[in-house]
């Protein structure tokens, strides 16, 4: 691939003291992968795999304490590792080149100022715009992102706008400074399907029009399917397997991805059982030994628990490596339970 | 033989006062407007809406956990709404729900046993615990522990095994896997269909997701701001669906295949409040119908059979989109 490397992740490692000061919660555990200039990356996993917290390392926004990035961790993001940076000059980095919108278009505004002021406020902030200028960059970003009469809805709060109206001003904030990296943590799961239809389309349409790159974290494997070029599947804090888009819903390789496809309710299949991955995710503080996902793998031998594979290269493919025994073994791909 | 029978459900909603509630009140909220249907014993009707489209409110207005506003609920033949306490207790251990959130319908204080126990005593009845999380696939040793000891699907089997204690024959699933991980869901949405055969039970099964309702539903309603726009076998909707919006609801589920080549449909704007839904067909500012007209805009559509036990509330639900 020739696209250069935006923004480059190497052993990130970010570990939680729990409550009761017993333990720690390796919540990201060793997570390495490169985002390349205008394509979008998925990043999927259940509850608790560590897909957020993979997010807020990034831009630095793990509350420490508790939480805490390991010495060793490398965000580099054009050339310079964020996790060295001073704190005004993170300031210049964050919201201004990479931005982030969140699950909850609902908390994550501000509920006593117009949406007009915290949109234009990252304009003041990083571009030095005047307060006239940056209000009008509020109301063309309004208008970007699909909200109607603009110049009347710049001085409306966050309680007269519905939940889809909501986030797409919180994607007006993120893109007021042309942002290189848009991070979106789960931008449509609190939304019905409709409105999921119109944000998903709209962010496809922007990082066309402003040619960014996007890291789409999401739970559904659905949304990924549409709209990433590539997906990353974390499992208990680790990267399972990583794929180009097609690749992986061809060929899913690893047996959690396998799973996972297989569980997810298919609108174009009548009813019959879905199948289930037995057990549910292992705490965070007590990862199993071996393989992380052997206790629940229908094809785990003696091996799977007690080495962990490394992410292993699916047939002749580099772009496609999966955190997985069966790649070496792939006779052993038979269902013992 | 039908066991639920639902006739012109209205539950309106008194609108708020302004001035510290001492000015006029505002438009009531029509949560649910006009609803009938009927499921026979043992099957499964799913209702499909999205966020404010009533459905929520049918299945509890249908529990009597509210009063209604208007309308007729027949359960096996009593009429819900007529029934002094007493009776309306007795009929209550044969209609259960199972909630959406697992994390709030539990009492944090009392443990499972405890939650487990409470109905069978005070219905006099001689089901033990143990044989109901073994019913629901928990360890007989989840009896001591407290909701807040047990993960998001091991809450919801238990609320599960909570309303299956008293033995209902109907229960009504709102939401139940929706707060759950895939894998999770999967698990529970098995569950519910082991347990349906089992017991020989009825659902309403109360969804936003066409997907999950799929996999359980032999017939599926879909409402838009509180009346049902259309309603068939499952089979049939998801294959030939009338209605313009169930249209848009289908296309827009993202499926998990890179080359679902299926047309999306995107509805503009948001869905209207339900104090003031819009004249004629509630779905017309959205509509993306080409045969859209003026009718839509001054003529509610009814109900209607489309083709034999297929209905649709469209003026046009014969032409193609």
């Amino acid at each position: 691939m020739t696209t250069p490397v935006l923004l480059r992740v190497r052993n990130l490692k970010t570990y939680f003291v729990t409550e009761q000061g017993k333990g720690t919660a390796r919540a990201v555990d060793d997570v390495s992968f490169d985002l390349y200039s205008g394509e979008t990356l998925g990043i999927v996993g259940e509850s608790g795999c560590g897909k957020t917290v993979t997010s807020l390392s990034i831009l630095r926004l793990v509350p420490e304490p508790p939480g805490h990035v390991l010495p060793g961790s490398l965000i580099e993001f054009e050339g310079r590792n964020l996790l060295a940076l001073s704190a005004p000059e993170l300031r210049a980095v964050r919201g201004n080149q990479i931005a982030m919108i969140f699950q909850e278009p609902m908390t994550s505004l501000n509920p006593v100022f117009t949406i007009g002021d915290q949109i234009a406020e990252a304009g003041i902030i990083h571009q030095h715009l005047s307060r006239g200028a940056a209000r009008a960059r509020a109301i063309e970003m309004l208008r970007l992102v699909g909200i109607p009469d603009p110049d009347e809805r710049v001085d409306h709060y966050p309680h007269q706008l519905s939940g889809g109206m909501r986030q797409r001003v919180m994607i007006a904030m993120a893109l007021v400074c042309h942002p290189k990296v848009l991070i979106a943590d789960e931008p449509t799961t609190a939304l019905d399907v409709t409105i999921q239809a119109q944000i998903l389309e709209l962010l496809d349409r922007l990082q066309h029009e402003l040619g960014m790159a996007v890291l789409l974290i999401t739970h559904d494997l659905g949304v990924v399917a549409g709209h990433a070029d590539r997906v990353v599947v974390m499992y208990a804090g680790r990267i399972v397997e990583t794929a180009p888009t097609d690749a992986l819903f061809e060929r899913p390789t690893h047996p959690y991805t396998e799973g996972l496809l297989a569980a997810v309710p298919r609108i174009d299949t009548p009813r019959a059982r879905l199948h289930a991955i037995p057990g549910q995710v292992p705490a965070a503080t007590a990862w199993p030994s071996g393989c992380r996902f052997h206790p629940r793998c229908p094809y785990a031998w003696d091996k799977c628990v007690s080495q962990e594979p490394p992410l292993l290269e699916v047939g002749d493919q580099a772009s496609h490596t999966a955190r997985c025994w069966l790649v070496t073994e792939p006779g052993r791909r038979v269902p013992q339970r | 033989m039908t066991l639920v029978e639902v006739r012109d459900l209205v539950k309106y909603y008194a609108g708020e006062r302004r001035w510290f509630g001492l000015g006029r009140p505002q438009a009531p909220v029509r949560a649910v407007d006009g609803v009938s249907f009927t499921i026979a014993s043992g099957r499964t009707l799913g209702l499909v809406g999205e966020s404010g489209s009533g459905k929520t409110t049918v299945g509890r207005t249908i529990l009597r956990l509210q009063e209604r506003t208007s309308g007729k609920v027949l359960f096996d033949d009593n009429d819900v709404f007529a029934l002094d306490a007493t009776r309306l207790r007795a009929l209550r251990r044969r209609m259960q729900i199972v909630f959406q959130d697992p994390y709030s319908s539990l009492n944090p204080r009392m443990t499972v046993e405890d939650t487990l126990r409470e109905p069978l005593e005070i219905h006099g009845l001689h089901g033990t615990v143990s044989a109901l999380l073994d019913e629901v696939g928990l360890d007989a040793a989840f009896a001591k522990r407290y909701p807040h000891e047990l993960s998001g699907g091991q809450r919801q089997r238990v609320g599960i095994a909570r309303a299956l204690s008293v033995e209902p024959q109907f229960v009504v699933c709102d939401e139940p896997v929706s707060a759950l991980d895939v894998s999770v869901q999967a698990q529970v949405l098995n569950l519910l269909a082991d347990l349906q055969a089992k017991r020989r039970l009825t659902y309403l099964f109360i969804a936003h997701d066409l997907a999950v309702v799929r996999h359980i539903a032999d017939d599926v309603a879909v409402m838009y701001l509180g009346k049902i726009v259309e309603r068939a076998p499952a089979a049939e909707i998801y294959a030939q669906p009338r209605h313009p919006y169930t249209r848009a609801l289908l296309s827009a589920v993202p499926e998990p295949n890179p080359h679902a080549t299926k047309r999306r449909i995107l509805l503009p704007g948001d869905v209207p409040s339900p104090a003031h839904p819009p004249p004629g067909c509630p779905f017309h500012p959205r509509c993306p119908h080409p045969k859209k007209s003026e009718r839509c805009r001054t003529e509610p559509p009814p109900l209607r059979p489309i083709t034999p036990g297929h209905l649709a509330a469209c003026h046009y639900a014969e032409e193609p989109m």
